[in-house]
């Protein structure tokens, strides 16, 4: 295998269509232009897909330049399965409200948490963080 | 560079590889670098009804910073010789 460091072995993927998770749970969707070593990465023609439940709503964003210590996974689009995923596409005001919903479900289960574990004498640790690593 | 030869001798064997943000991803290991970047085929999240987001990937490239674990076959890892080498370096410097 010829010796290619660090993310240079990406340059095979330069120009498909990607699917990049980032460190804070987004996930966009776009055409990777660029990278280097880092994997900083140039995404052109992105949209940012939200996913809840079965359902997901994709947002057009453009053009990115992503910090590479951000990127939690690059994959590669299987374009033939694309449009067969069991995943049902909704509206951008629809998706936002439900990821608004359940972010509210997901505090007020945290919040009881606290609660419970300071009713108890514990010290809740505060694991949970938008940014968790 | 132990690992990185470590890593290498398990190219083409299927790992599961737990990511910092729990998501674990199990697949076939296509190819690693030196700082662990990994690289997997024909991967399967190990739990979809979370992470609906990697049902149209296949093959994905993982940022090595973000890896918690990697699990691996045990009848493919001698860890007898991980340890000689690792024994090996810690004398001779």
């Amino acid at each position: 295998m010829s010796y290619l460091p660090g993310t240079a072995s990406l340059i095979e993927e330069i120009d498909k269509k990607l699917l990049v998770v980032l460190r804070d749970g987004r996930t966009l969707i776009g055409f990777l232009r660029s990278i280097d070593q880092f994997a900083n990465l140039v995404l052109h023609r992105t949209i940012e897909r939200i996913h809840v439940g079965k359902k997901y709503g994709d947002i057009p964003r453009g053009i990115f330049v992503v910090r590479g210590e951000n990127v939690v996974l690059l994959g590669e689009i299987d374009l033939e399965n694309e449009n067969t995923l069991p995943l049902e596409e909704v509206s951008i005001d629809e998706i936002l409200e439900m990821q608004r919903e359940e972010q509210l479900v997901k505090q007020e289960e945290e919040e009881r948490k606290k609660k419970a574990m300071l009713e108890r004498g514990l010290q809740p640790h505060s694991e949970l963080h938008d940014d968790m690593f | 560079m132990l690992f990185y030869s470590f890593f290498k001798s398990l190219v083409g064997k299927d790992v599961v590889v737990e990511l910092k943000n729990d998501l674990s991803i199990c697949g076939t290991l296509h190819s690693v670098d030196q700082f662990l970047n990994i690289k997997l085929t024909d991967i399967q999240v190990t739990d979809p009804d979370t992470y609906p987001h990697m049902l149209s990937v296949k093959n994905c490239f993982i940022r090595c910073s973000v890896v918690r674990y990697v699990q691996l076959p045990a009848d493919e890892c001698d860890t007898q010789l991980l340890q000689r080498c690792s024994k090996k370096r810690g004398s001779s410097e």
